[in-house]
C-alpha cells in the first residue's frame, strides 16, 4: 500500500493499550457495581459485560467499517458495508496520514472505545431495566449513535498524497478531541440523560434508602478504570512517543487535581471527604482531560482536574433540582465533565506542546478553537440526545424497557438473571432440587 | 425460668461473654440485630445526598436462666455492657414455660 515500513514499538505500545482500554468495561463494571444495592449488583456489572458481547460482534460485521470507512466519503458515515476485516491483514493505518500500525491493530482499538461508550450509559437506568430491552438497546445505540458520532469526530479520511477522503465532519472543521471527550463522554452523558428520563425513576426514590452497597468495589473500579485510561489516552496517540508521554502525564496529574477537587467540595459543604467522592473526582478528572491530554501543558492539565472534580460534585445534586433520576450521576460526571474538558481545550490549548495543536483562548489564540469545540460539544450532545430519546421511547413501547414493580422491588438480579450477587447465610437457600 | 435478652453495643459482646462465663453461665445465643432507643440513628453522605440511617447494629444476647439467678445474670451484663455513654442497649426478661434439651430430652431446670 505504502512505502512506510511497520513500527513494531508502536505497534507493541497500541496491543498493550488495546488490552488497557478493555479493561476499563471491567472496571466500570465494578465502579458502578459497587455503586447500586445489594439486590441489583449483578444486574448493574452485567449491563456493562454485555455492551463487550454485542458491540465486539457488530464490529466486524459492519461497525469499524461504518466509523471509520472512507470510500463512501461522507463526512456523517462511514462505508455501509460489511467490515471485511480479513483482507486488511497487511495495511497499515491510514487515518488522516499513515500511521505505522497494522489496521487491525487500530480496528481493535477503537472497538474496546466502542464497547465502553454504551456501558456508560448503563448508570443512569440502574436498578430497574429490563436487560434483554437493554440489550437491545446497545445494539441500535452503537449502530445509529456511536459508529456514525465516532465517525464525525475520529475520522480524518483516508490521506494519499495531498488529498484526504471520507473524513468526519468534526474532524475537519478541526474540532480537538484526543482521546473522546465528544464522542465518548459527552456522547453517552447526553444518551444518559435522555434515557433517565425515558425510564423514569426508581420505585421509592428519595424516600428510601439507596446508598452504595459496597463502597470498596467502586474504589477497586475507579482504580482499574484510572489503571486503563492510560491505554485510552496515551494510546490514542497511535503511536509511543512524545505526545503519548505527554497524554500519560496529563491524565496522572487531572486525575490527581480532580480527586482533590472533589474531596475540597466535600470537606467545606457536608464536613468530610469520602471515598464515594475520591472514586468519583478520579473518574471526574479522566473525563475531563480525555479530550485535551495531548493538547495542553501538565499545569493546565492540573487545573482542568481540580475544576473538573469542583464542577462535577456540584453537578451531581443538580438531578435533584430537576427531578430525573439519573442513578450513578452518568450526567453529573460524564457531560459536565465531558463539556468542560472539551471545552478546556479551547481555553488552555497550545501549539507549544503539540505542534498540530492550536492556540487556546490563553495562549492568543482568540475564541476561534473555543467555538469550534463549543459547536462540535453542542451537535454532539443534541444529536445523541434526540435519537436516544426516540429509540428509548420506541423500546419502552414495544418490548418494555423497564422490569415491573413487583421485580424492581425484589431486585433485578432475581427477575433478570436468576441469580443473587452475595450468599450470605449458609442456612438461607434450598437444596439442588 | 427466665429468659435473658440483651440488647448491646457490637463492641461490647466480647466483655459480656467473658463476664458470663466467669460467672458460671454455660451456654447463650448471640444474633446480629439492628434497631434505635433514645440513641437514634446518624447521618450519612454519598455524593451530597444525606442519608438519615435510624437503625443502628447491635448484637443481641439470649440467656436462659433459673428464677433464683435471673437478677445476678443481669446485673453481671449490665456491669460488663455499661459505658454510660447513650446506645448502650436494654436488657429484659420474660417468663419461659419450658425448655428442653434436644440431645438427652431432659426437661425443665436441668436442661438449662
Amino acid at each position: 500500500m505504502t512505502d512506510i515500513a511497520l513500527n513494531s514499538g508502536d505497534t507493541a505500545w497500541m496491543l498493550a493499550s488495546t488490552a488497557l482500554v478493555l479493561l476499563m468495561t471491567p472496571g466500570l463494571a465494578f465502579f458502578y457495581g459497587g455503586m447500586v444495592r445489594t439486590k441489583s449488583a449483578l444486574n448493574m456489572m452485567m449491563m456493562s459485560f454485555i455492551t463487550i458481547g454485542i458491540v465486539s460482534t457488530l464490529w466486524v460485521i459492519y461497525g469499524f467499517e461504518l466509523a471509520f470507512g472512507y470510500k463512501a466519503d461522507s463526512p456523517w458515515y462511514g462505508n455501509l458495508s460489511f467490515s471485511g476485516l480479513g483482507g486488511m491483514v497487511n495495511d497499515l493505518t491510514n487515518n488522516g496520514g499513515i500511521y505505522p500500525i497494522p489496521v487491525l491493530v487500530f480496528a481493535a482499538f477503537q472497538l474496546m472505545f466502542a464497547i465502553i461508550t454504551p456501558a456508560l450509559i448503563s448508570g443512569a437506568i440502574a436498578d430497574r431495566t429490563k436487560f434483554t430491552a437493554w440489550a437491545v438497546f446497545v445494539a441500535i445505540w452503537s449502530t445509529i449513535v456511536y459508529f456514525p458520532v465516532a465517525h464525525w469526530v475520529f475520522a480524518f479520511g483516508n490521506k494519499v498524497g495531498d488529498t484526504v477522503t471520507g473524513a468526519g465532519f468534526l474532524a475537519s472543521k478541526g474540532l480537538e478531541d484526543f482521546a473522546g471527550g465528544t464522542a465518548v463522554h459527552v456522547n453517552a452523558g447526553a444518551a444518559a440523560l435522555a434515557l433517565a428520563i425515558i425510564l423514569g425513576k426508581r420505585v421509592g426514590w428519595r424516600k428510601e434508602s439507596m446508598r452504595p452497597h459496597s463502597l470498596p468495589l467502586v474504589l477497586l473500579g475507579s482504580g482499574l478504570l484510572w489503571f486503563g485510561w492510560f491505554g485510552f489516552n496515551a494510546g490514542s496517540a497511535l503511536a509511543a512517543n512524545g505526545i503519548a508521554g505527554l497524554a500519560i502525564l496529563n491524565t496522572q496529574v487531572a486525575t490527581a487535581g480532580a480527586l482533590v477537587g472533589w474531596l475540597l467540595v466535600e470537606k467545606i459543604r457536608n464536613g468530610h471527604a469520602t471515598s464515594l467522592g475520591a472514586a468519583s473526582g478520579a473518574v471526574a478528572g479522566l473525563v475531563a482531560i480525555t479530550p485535551a491530554c495531548a493538547f495542553v501543558a501538565p499545569w493546565a492539565a492540573v487545573v482542568i482536574g481540580l475544576f473538573a472534580g469542583i464542577f462535577c460534585a456540584l453537578a451531581v445534586g443538580l438531578k435533584y433540582k430537576f427531578g430525573f433520576d439519573d442513578s450513578l450521576d452518568v450526567v453529573g460526571v460524564h457531560l459536565i465533565g465531558g463539556i468542560w474538558g472539551s471545552l478546556a481545550v479551547g481555553l488552555f490549548g497550545t501549539s507549544v506542546v503539540n505542534s498540530v495543536g492550536v492556540d487556546g483562548l490563553f495562549y492568543g489564540g482568540g475564541t476561534a478553537l473555543l467555538t469550534k469545540q463549543a459547536l462540535g460539544v453542542g451537535l454532539v450532545a443534541l444529536y445523541s440526545f434526540l435519537v436516544t430519546l426516540v429509540l428509548g421511547f420506541i423500546i419502552e413501547k414495544t418490548i418494555g424497557f423497564r422490569v415491573s414493580k413487583d421485580n424492581e422491588v425484589e431486585g433485578v438480579d432475581l427477575s433478570e438473571h436468576a441469580e443473587t450477587a452475595y450468599e450470605m447465610s449458609s442456612s438461607s437457600r434450598g437444596g439442588l432440587f | 425460668m427466665k429468659l435473658i435478652t440483651a440488647i448491646l453495643k457490637p463492641s461490647k459482646l466480647e466483655d459480656v461473654k467473658i463476664a458470663l462465663q466467669e460467672h458460671g453461665v454455660a451456654g447463650m445465643t448471640v444474633s446480629e440485630a439492628s434497631g434505635f432507643g433514645r440513641q437514634k440513628g446518624h447521618t450519612e453522605v454519598y455524593r451530597g445526598a444525606e442519608y438519615t440511617v435510624d437503625l443502628i447494629p447491635k448484637v443481641r444476647l439470649e440467656v436462659l436462666s433459673d428464677d433464683a439467678e435471673a437478677a445476678a445474670v443481669v446485673e453481671v451484663i449490665v456491669k460488663a455492657a455499661s459505658t454510660g455513654a447513650i446506645g448502650d442497649g436494654k436488657i429484659w426478661t420474660t417468663p419461659v414455660d419450658q425448655v428442653v434439651r434436644v440431645r438427652t430430652g431432659e426437661r425443665g431446670p436441668e436442661a438449662i
